[in-house]
């Protein structure tokens, strides 16, 4: 039942590194990681690699295999043919330390810039109602588990570092999406700042995020773009814009 | 090396970010102390977002007639009697705030028509009584307080103009030592996982919260960081371990195909409808409902069936009873030859609900099993068998404080304590365990801060701890820590798994000295940097530590309850009922021996029929009605 | 040096290491649109053979020029004059302008056209050739915001061409009650618009997915509910709504050419 497979993994660090080839055994069923891991335990012992759950609920095994992001414990062996060479290599949108481990701290410090979640003052715990309806959109977004597959993937800062300190990402705008779309959350300037702040306007909704989501959420279409719309509610909607000028000269 | 070294002060350093982590982080930073969380993964990814079913509490939003009295009396049940009475007391008690607060900080839990949390059904729970969010709900609580803890540091970047100010994560970074000095808690030491290069911590305060041990054994529910770091560190710091014999086997883990072995199957699967047969189409969980829970399992089938339907007039299906039971069941099935070709049994969720149903409500078992294993569980039943998933022993606690007994300044929390779940521990009830003594340890943590004074560490224990962590690197040709490790798993599974022996624990406890002393000469291939090799051979030690006192517990304990089950001592033994087992360590090898349990106060002691408690308690125990 | 090829990020030389044909789903979008641009720009200007008796061609409906011919306007209104600054207008060029726009503003067009034309990025993951990116934050692209502007107007004229595809059930003497290849041809090219405006993001919105309680408004749930199965196809409904609005020009070209006779079933 086991098979020897080619594997071509990319080892080094920030200064240096490249593609190595390994022959490793394979046995039916197996995911990546299972080979990864076969590799550290028998050939390459201090092989770095991150991973946890190894069952798709962490998200701590991101890596591109053959030029695509995954998450390496959700990736057959099997669906490659039998004589490729699976190629696997680090997120390429972050700073690499070493071997498949790459700097994600990009990803915690956006995190904390998105406004914490802000209930009504007077609301005492266990007082809170919400229909199930208005918990389900934002639920969706509460899937998400972290990986940044869709950070690493998203060409506005995969392929422009300056991008960086303007552009929060997909994972976080779901996070701002998640928020204003919570029935009990107050806060008022999320759109705005959305858009002002955290460069909901630099994505261009090529849906590579959406794409790449091992939790198969509907970044782009439930929410970026309601944000987008959100945003244009607030500051390029016709009616709004017309009855703003109204109230603009009424003040002066 | 001392002078280069990076050190940090604070008030409290949490080890583990895990549910109990995070919520201790959260209350000592809340009464005003600097906080370090030391995650050994990524913040966010510890073991609790496995947790799929639910937090236990007695809410009564499903069903008015719950409150912390039933919980009370199904968390001793589920337990055999051994939990420390006042931890499962306080657990029942504070669950419901506990999982309330958690909204507050925005957490979305599934709703009830009225638009309270919806509660669903769980093994050994009277009551629908979890709090969920569809089958992530460990997800759910990690996120939350993660996301609460960002909140504070947002709070502190507004008053002190930094996020870090009072509370730091320290993302992958393991703990090698917790330092003393004067027999207080002075501090820890440990290493970056990503340069490799080393860290003091000096801390008046330290809580573990590190979670579980089951990387100790082959198959198993837990990722690689359940090493028993926490049980390790605490016995090595001079704490107790309590009652290390008792290990939860999950029943249902997925047995098929070998790389998802162990990976967990969640109860809420039974909890929805799930029915457990063997290969002969057997339904047989009838057949294996012990005595004591007759009265409340149905005996046949047409009664399990309406009980999804009618919970107040028919008692429940069997495969809802508690986990021990149904894990041993499976496990007896197997061996009479009437398992499945991979060696588990089918579990069968397709013939009662629909598939719209199955994909609303069990999402990502649904996901599971379709993309690791190729099965689409709407159509055709899941193959599953135990898996090890939980220790009920740990660190011995004061339960009102989670300081640990015998070291000052040293808390834990979480599945890294003992007592709170006895002898085995009922779904749903480790995420409100969590909450309810995360927080705890972080109160008392922070009130034993304040009254009093931190010692800095000296040199000689900074340049000592550093040593260990060189040693390994100076050997060469040693032994390798992957394969250690494989023979140590190869150990626990075969002689201190679900069933034991006293022949074959013995067996077991030469063995784990025999790979202990190897241990002392592993050597590590590679440099620091980010070498699992390396990582792997700290946590080897750990879980040799962990496995001794296991193997020594078990052998102790001559009968079967819960999470030990004696081949050699079949039935459960009141006499027993009245004892931990109390593990130590003299820095070179773990003692066991007996210790009291404490028994219950009048006022609990009163909540359960004399009947009932005749099953598990002997005749001068009932007759001194609580120990007041 | 930046993007994937950034001093801190890993040293991989190649800008993408798919293998799969990430290349194709790009290069078939570009043919496509392109050969539709190339073929409405030339019908934009020709200004002829868009009319004949009941059948109009989508691409001129309506048609508001005083330069329309004979029986194609709605009731003799035209508006507009036939030429501005001397400059002779095809009475298609000032309407093309709102569904065009409507497409170009679109979310999954945008998608489309950012991927194909501009290879920014041409796939997931696959490094894209510009230096500088500012998406959407400034002009031109700022005005990507209009989409909502360009939605109303596309439901108006899905409203003309509806009406369009109402009266080609008539024959060629103006009596009702009959059908040709023609009307069945322009029926379906106003509903999958129809489908198409429908299915849209903004209309997502609009209907439904800018509430903060839809327990509170539950027929605008009802109705987002409904929008969110249709906008999950939307992209199927932008690309047979574009072939099917040109096929309904070619066909209406074709028979006002004489090439093509519009059979009738009755």
């Amino acid at each position: 039942m086991a098979r020897k497979i080619n594997l071509r993994i990319w080892r080094g660090d920030s200064t240096n590194g490249g593609l190595q080839d390994v022959q490793v055994e394979a046995n039916e069923g197996e995911v990546v990681l299972d080979v990864i891991h076969r590799v550290q335990a028998t050939q390459m012992g201090d092989l770095a690699v991150r991973w946890n759950c190894k069952a798709g609920k962490c998200g701590s095994c991101s890596m591109e295999i053959n030029g695509k992001p995954r998450l390496a414990c959700m990736t057959q062996v099997a669906a490659y043919g039998e004589d490729e060479t699976i190629t696997v290599t680090p997120l390429r949108a972050f700073p690499v330390i070493k071997d498949l481990v790459t700097d994600v701290s990009f990803n915690y410090q956006k995190a904390m810039e998105i406004p914490a979640y802000a209930p009504p003052a007077d609301l005492k715990p266990g007082e809170a109602r919400m229909e199930q309806v208005d918990v389900e959109r934002s639920q969706e977004f509460r899937k998400c588990i972290e990986c940044f597959l869709c950070q690493n993937t998203c060409h506005v800062i995969r392929d422009h570092e300056e991008n960086k300190k303007s552009f929060a990402g997909p994972r976080f705008f779901i996070r701002i999406a998640e928020l204003d779309m919570h029935p009990l959350d107050i806060l008022k300037n999320r759109k705005r700042t959305a858009q002002e702040e955290h460069g909901l306007g630099m994505c261009n909704i090529t849906k590579c995020c959406t794409e790449v989501c091992p939790e198969h959420i509907k970044i782009t279409d439930n929410a970026i773009i309601p944000m987008k719309e959100r945003v244009v509610d607030i500051k390029y909607d016709p009616a709004r814009m017309f009855s703003g000028l109204l109230k603009r000269e009424k003040r002066n | 090396m001392t002078n280069a070294l990076e050190r940090h002060k604070y008030d409290v350093l949490v080890i583990g970010a895990g549910g109990a982590g995070l919520r201790a982080a959260v209350e000592a930073r809340e009464s005003g102390l600097r906080v370090a969380i030391i995650c050994k993964s990524l913040f966010g990814k510890a073991h609790t977002v496995m947790a799929e079913g639910g937090a236990a509490a007695s809410m009564g939003n499903a069903n008015s007639n719950d409150n912390w009295k039933v919980h009370f009396r199904d968390t001793m049940r589920g337990g055999k009697f051994l939990n420390h009475f006042r931890m499962a007391e306080l657990h029942a008690k504070e669950s419901p705030d506990r999982i309330w607060e958690l909204e507050m900080w925005g957490a979305l839990f599934d709703r009830t028509k009225e638009g309270k949390i919806s509660q669903r059904n769980f093994g050994g729970h009277e009551y629908p009584r979890l709090a969920h969010v569809g089958d992530r709900t460990g997800l759910e609580l990690i996120r939350t307080m993660q996301q609460k803890i960002v909140a504070l540091q947002q709070a502190d970047k507004r008053e002190h103009g930094d996020y870090e100010s009072h509370i730091k994560v320290f993302a992958e970074l393991t703990i090698t030592e917790i330092l003393k000095e004067n027999g207080k808690i002075a501090g820890a030491y440990g290493y970056w996982r990503e340069s490799g290069s080393e860290v003091l911590f000096e801390a008046p305060a330290v809580i573990i919260a590190t979670g579980g041990v089951g990387k100790t054994f082959k198959i198993t529910s837990n990722s690689w960081e359940g090493t028993g770091d926490g049980h390790a560190l605490a016995l090595k710091a001079g704490a107790n371990l309590v009652d290390m014999e008792f290990l939860q086997f999950h029943p249902t883990g997925m047995v098929w195909p070998p790389s998802v072995r162990g990976i967990l199957v969640t109860e809420s699967v039974r909890g929805e409808g799930g029915i457990l047969t063997n290969n002969k189409g057997e339904r047989f969980m009838f057949k294996y409902i012990p005595d004591v829970f007759k009265d409340k399992y149905a005996d046949n089938e047409a009664e399990a069936d309406r009980w999804y339907e009618d919970q107040d007039n028919n008692r429940r299906p069997p495969e809802l009873l508690p986990r021990d039971e149904v894990a041993r069941a499976i496990n007896s099935e197997v061996k009479a030859g009437r398992g499945t070709e991979h060696g588990g049994v089918f579990l069968d969720v397709s013939k009662r609900l629909s598939a719209e149903v199955i994909k609303k409500r069990l999402p990502s078992m649904w996901h599971q099993f379709y993309e690791l294993a190729g099965v689409d569980i709407t159509k055709e039943p899941m193959e599953v068998g135990p898996t090890c998933h939980y220790v009920m022993g740990g660190v011995e606690v004061e339960p009102d404080t989670a300081a640990a007994v015998g070291v000052p300044g040293l808390f834990a929390a979480g599945e890294v304590a003992g007592g709170m779940h006895g002898s085995n521990r009922l779904g749903g009830n480790s995420l409100s365990d969590l909450l309810v003594f995360g927080r705890r340890a972080g109160m008392g943590a922070a009130a034993y801060v304040k009254q009093t004074t931190a010692t800095p560490v000296s040199d000689a224990n900074v340049a000592a701890a550093a040593a260990r962590i060189e040693a390994p690197f100076a050997r060469s040709g040693g032994e390798n820590s992957y394969s250690l490790h494989a023979e140590l798993q190869e150990v626990t599974h075969n002689l201190v798994g679900i069933i034991r022996t006293g022949a074959e624990l013995k067996d077991a406890i030469e063995k784990i000295a025999e790979i202990r002393k190897r241990s002392a000469n592993v050597a590590v291939a590679g440099g620091r940097k980010f070498n699992p090799g390396f990582h792997l051979a700290f946590d080897l030690d750990n879980m040799l530590l962990v496995a001794e006192s296991t193997a020594k517990s078990a052998i102790g304990r001559e009968e079967s309850r819960g999470g030990h089950t004696r081949d050699d001592f079949p039935g459960m033994d009141s006499g027993w009922r009245q004892y931990n087992h109390i593990s130590s360590f003299d820095g070179t090898q773990v003692s066991v021996r007996k210790q009291a349990l404490p028994f219950m106060p009048k006022d609990l002691f009163d909540l359960f029929e004399v009947d009932e408690l005749k099953k598990y308690m002997t005749p001068e125990e009932i007759a001194k009605g609580g120990s007041n | 040096m930046s993007g994937v090829f950034s001093p801190t990020r890993a040293k991989i030389k190649e800008r993408t290491l798919r293998t799969d044909k990430w290349w194709l789903q790009p290069a078939i979008t570009f043919a496509v649109l392109f050969s539709f641009i190339i073929y409405a720009t030339f019908r934009a200007f020709e200004g002829d053979n868009y009319f004949v008796e009941p059948l109009i061609s989508p691409f001129y409906s309506p048609c508001l020029s005083q330069a329309c011919v004979e029986g194609s306007t709605i009731f003799g209104w035209t508006p507009v004059s036939a030429e501005i600054f001397n400059f002779a207008l095809s009475p298609a060029l000032i309407i093309l302008i709102f569904p065009l726009g409507f497409r170009m503003t679109c979310y999954y067009y945008r998608k489309a056209y950012y991927r194909a034309f501009w290879l920014s990025p041409p796939a997931c993951a696959v490094a894209e050739p510009h230096s500088k990116y500012t998406g959407e934050t400034r002009a031109p692209l700022i005005l990507q915001n209009a989409h909502r502007w360009f939605f109303y107007a596309g439901l108006l004229f899905n409203v003309f061409l509806t009406y369009d595809a109402v009266i080609s059930f008539k024959n060629a003497e103006g009596e009702w009650g009959h059908m040709s290849v023609g009307s069945l041809v322009l029926l379906a090219s106003s509903t999958l618009l129809w489908f198409y405006s429908l299915s849209c993001h903004t209309c997502r919105h609009t209907v439904g997915g800018r509430l903060k309680h839809f327990s509170k408004h539950p027929i605008r749930y009802k109705l987002w509910s409904w929008v969110s199965v249709l906008n999950h196809s939307h992209q199927q409904f932008a690309w047979y709504s574009l072939a099917a609005v040109a096929f309904a020009d070619i066909y209406v070209r074709q028979v006002a050419t004489g090439a093509w006779t519009n059979f009738y079933f009755f």
